[in-house]
């Protein structure tokens, strides 16, 4: 059939551009929050954002809703398909290598950077800088504990990390049979494995928020414990905001999914959304080991 | 067919009309000469900073500006460059032309295209605004290290940090569209050993951009929080490191480099053969050794770090892996001066800026073996030979491809040949100026003047006249540029399909101007 020759080129499109004034007045929001937080006012900054963030919310309706259309109207052929999926691996490549800089990070301060301070090696900082200070990973004393007073201890890999891991391993396997129903054409098993998914990844998240209550309250474990905890909070909070966002994508998904958007040959939409929760789930694996348990 | 067409008849026309055209468009020619007039745009915006830097420095003693608007001329001259002029440069370039180096009807994810590039202009109007907030734009230097940009930053340092992240969304999005087009979009028989060169250096760029942007992103986000939330990864008092930041910022940094010159020898590779009447000698290895520089980029990052306290093995593995890329691009040259040899060569303007881009990008090469070597790094670190090593690799190297590229395909992209004269005057004004800019800062570079000093001892002070001359020269010289591209937008000789008698690829074979979109139907290579 000719169609499969002609890529579809969409005619003039008016989301890009509201999704860029979208991010713009959201980052520019969170700025103008961040300059005046000590002493300024903030509320310009949290109606930028505020503002920016809705514009973003519409506009990922819309342009989605733009692009779903088109699908079912059969605009998208194999090689369009193609481009999705190369557009989609790329952009998960790129997240990787977000987490990486921040591993990056964690390997540093671990093995160089807070050896380094405590002595280790041909230099001479510690007796500079802090010749009291010893290294130790999980570094509970920092070297200026009155600037940054350390965390009286770390959260145990056993308890909830552990669960935490059972609950998304067993979420990619759970979003794996919802692929085979799919393709199985069997609707109310997909609906069943998608939903739990989402579930699983719900639970996940409370035990996590759970995590985070206690690592304040009870071990001062905080952001600005010194490193242990910057490199703590930092990995496993963004890790925690993949988590959300890929439950929200399911969420959507399985939404469509009762709309009869996808049929058991088509229906890139739901395997993108399952490459993005398999790599949340690799990223978690890697926290865990490196994180939690090392 | 008629089920496309149908839902979509109002395919073939034309551009829209009106300011809409520009907004909404999803063609990849109209965001390719977008893209292109918003890196002129900021070329001169950043070129004019530059002017503010060499007019302080005509002298020694403080004359025209304080150190603390100095130091953000500094910092913005090569942030403005780096992401407002050299990239979107190749990002226009490779969306005016890898489409129709490879036989597609467009970029692979059209809407996308847009996005990626009107960010761009939010981006930066957020970044240059910073100059009139209290307390002064950024002013840690384009490399913006830790402490300097976050415990000693002006507040202003939270609206570039988003700036960036504007600009790393924009740029990861553009890769990705590249990647996409190049591995998905080709015609039927081009298979990845005949692809052009540019689309073969684009492909490996868009890889690296991929790469490395992300992890810029996780630098200024660990800033972000060390600045307003109380981490401590660039604070010793908690464990961290200040060298951390230099070690995050190089990964990028240096593939960075690479990125802003791997397109460059893309362009390089299509001209040279065209006006040697010969087809480029070593095609694969070109092919290779771009791939290889690729790779080495990213292990050689603390070459900019020698100096910073790091262990003997670091040094010692930094400097020979450093010294290895000049292998692969000493390959590069070689193929370059080999397919001139015994060529029937002409000297049109493009030929005569890849000319002095091979020459000249060489220079550069030389300088950065010669940082290359760690215990004379020592010595040249943060001084004027850097300052010159790496105009010489980015000027004559980066922009110089630029200016070729555009003399070689403006007459394929508006349809009328580009006045010739005022070509040559614009490249040899441009030549002589950037040699008289770049060449001296070598000489102060080695007798010790440091970089990014407002004032300088008396020495140093007949070198610096002549930079400074030379950027004036430079710097005028380009508003010539301006005129020749208007002048040849408007009118001037009709440019036959071909263009040039030695051209060869897909793109010569549409006619000149290109129809709005290139190959509805994907034309067949043998
Ligand atoms: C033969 C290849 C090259 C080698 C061996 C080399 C080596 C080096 C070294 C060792 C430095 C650090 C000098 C110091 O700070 O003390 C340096 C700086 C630099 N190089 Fe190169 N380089 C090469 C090619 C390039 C290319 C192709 C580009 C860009 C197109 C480039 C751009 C830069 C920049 C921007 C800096 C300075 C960054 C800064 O501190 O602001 N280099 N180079
Ligand atoms: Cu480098």
């Amino acid at each position: 059939m000719a169609t499969q020759q002609s890529y579809y080129v969409p005619e003039q499109s008016k989301w890009p551009i509201i999704a860029t004034v979208g991010l713009f007045l959201t980052l520019s929001g969170l700025a103008t929050v961040m300059v005046n937080k000590s002493g300024g006012d903030t509320s310009t900054g949290w109606w930028m954002f505020s503002i920016g963030v809705a514009v973003m919310v519409y506009m990922l309706f819309g342009w989605f809703g733009n692009v779903a259309k088109e699908s079912m109207a059969g605009l998208y052929n194999a090689q369009m398909d193609r481009s999705f999926r190369w557009g989609m691996s790329w952009f998960i490549f790129s997240e990787v290598m977000f987490f990486s800089a921040f591993f990056g990070a964690l390997f540093y301060v671990r093995f160089l950077a807070v050896p380094w301070l405590a002595g280790e090696g041909e230099g001479t900082m510690n007796t500079l800088l802090w010749s009291n200070f010893e290294g130790s990973w999980p570094l509970l004393h920092n070297p200026d504990p009155k600037v940054f007073p350390g965390p009286e201890a770390v959260i145990n890999p056993w308890s909830i990390p552990l669960l935490n891991t059972v609950l998304l391993l067993t979420s990619s396997v759970t979003i794996t049979f919802a692929h085979h129903a799919i393709k199985k054409n069997d609707r109310d098993k997909v609906k069943l494995w998608l939903a739990l998914t989402i579930l699983l990844g719900a639970v996940f998240l409370g035990f996590q928020v759970y995590e985070y209550i206690e690592a304040y309250h009870e071990l001062n474990l905080t952001l600005d414990s010194g490193i242990y905890g910057t490199t703590f909070f930092m990995l496993t909070g963004f890790h925690g905001m993949h988590v959300t966002l890929g439950a929200i994508i399911l969420t959507v998904i399985l939404l469509r999914y009762m709309k009869g958007h996808f049929s058991a040959e088509h229906h890139f939409g739901f395997e993108a959304a399952a490459w993005y929760w398999h790599f949340v789930d690799v990223v978690w694996v890697c926290l865990f080991v490196l994180v939690y348990i090392m | 067919m008629s089920a496309v067409l149908g839902a979509d008849a109002h395919h073939h026309h034309g551009p829209a009309k009106g300011f809409k055209r520009w907004l909404f468009t999803t063609n990849h020619k109209d965001i390719g000469t977008m893209y292109l007039w918003f890196s002129f745009a900021m070329f001169l915006i950043g070129g004019t900073m530059a002017l503010v830097i060499r007019a302080e420095l005509f002298e020694p003693g403080m004359q025209i500006v304080h150190p603390e608007f100095f130091n953000q001329m500094t910092t913005m001259h090569g942030l403005i460059m780096v992401f407002g002029a050299v990239m979107p440069a190749f990002v226009g370039l490779a969306n005016w032309l890898i489409p129709m180096m490879v036989g597609a009807p467009d970029m692979a994810l059209p809407r996308m295209n847009n996005w990626s590039f009107w960010i761009l202009p939010f981006a930066f109007a957020m970044l240059l605004s910073t100059l009139l907030m209290e307390g002064g734009g950024p002013n840690f230097g384009w490399t913006f290290y830790a402490p300097l940009s976050t415990t000693y930053a002006p507040a202003s340092v939270n609206y570039f940090i988003f700036a960036v992240h504007m600009m790393g969304i924009s740029s990861i999005m553009g890769a990705i569209n590249v990647i996409a087009t190049i591995l998905n979009m080709r015609a039927p028989g081009m298979t990845l050993m005949k692809m052009p060169l540019f689309v073969w250096t684009w492909l490996i760029t868009a890889f690296l951009l991929i790469a490395v942007m992300p992890v810029l992103a996780g630098a200024v986000t660990m800033m972000l929080m060390d600045i307003n939330f109380g981490t401590s990864f660039f604070k010793a008092e908690g464990g961290g490191d200040p060298v951390l930041f230099q070690h995050v910022f190089w990964f990028f940094g240096h593939p960075e480099v690479y990125i802003m010159i791997l397109p460059a020898f893309g362009v390089a590779s299509q001209i040279i053969p065209t006006f040697s009447r010969k087809p480029l000698f070593g095609y694969p290895s070109m092919v290779y050794a771009t791939a290889s520089i690729a790779i080495l980029s990213f292990v050689v990052w603390a070459h900019h770090m020698f100096t910073v306290g790091i262990p003997l093995a670091g040094e010692l593995f930094f400097m020979y892996a450093t010294m290895l890329i000049a292998v692969p691009t000493g390959v590069k040259v070689f193929n370059w001066v080999s397919t001139m040899f015994r060529g029937s060569l002409t000297f049109e303007t493009p030929m005569l800026f890849a000319v002095a881009f091979v020459i000249l990008f060489t220079i550069g090469g030389f300088s950065g073996l010669m940082l290359a070597i760690a215990p004379a790094d020592f010595q040249y670190h943060d001084t004027y030979f850097v300052v010159a090593h790496f105009h010489y690799v980015l000027v004559p190297g980066a922009i110089f491809s630029i200016f070729a590229a555009t003399y070689y395909w403006l007459p394929k992209w508006c349809g009328n040949m580009y006045d010739e004269t005022l070509g040559k005057v614009h490249f040899w004004m441009s030549f002589i100026g950037l040699n008289m800019t770049f060449f001296p800062m070598h000489f102060v570079g080695l007798a010790g003047m440091p970089r990014r000093i407002p004032d300088y001892a008396l020495q140093f002070a007949d070198f610096n006249q002549i930079s400074s001359v030379g950027a004036f020269v430079f710097g005028t010289t380009q508003l010539l540029f301006l005129f020749i591209v208007i002048k040849c937008i408007r009118g001037g000789k009709k440019a036959t399909a071909q263009v040039w008698e030695g051209a060869d690829g897909l793109e010569w074979t549409l006619p000149s101007p290109a129809p709005y979109h290139s190959f509805s139907e994907p034309p067949t290579v043998k």
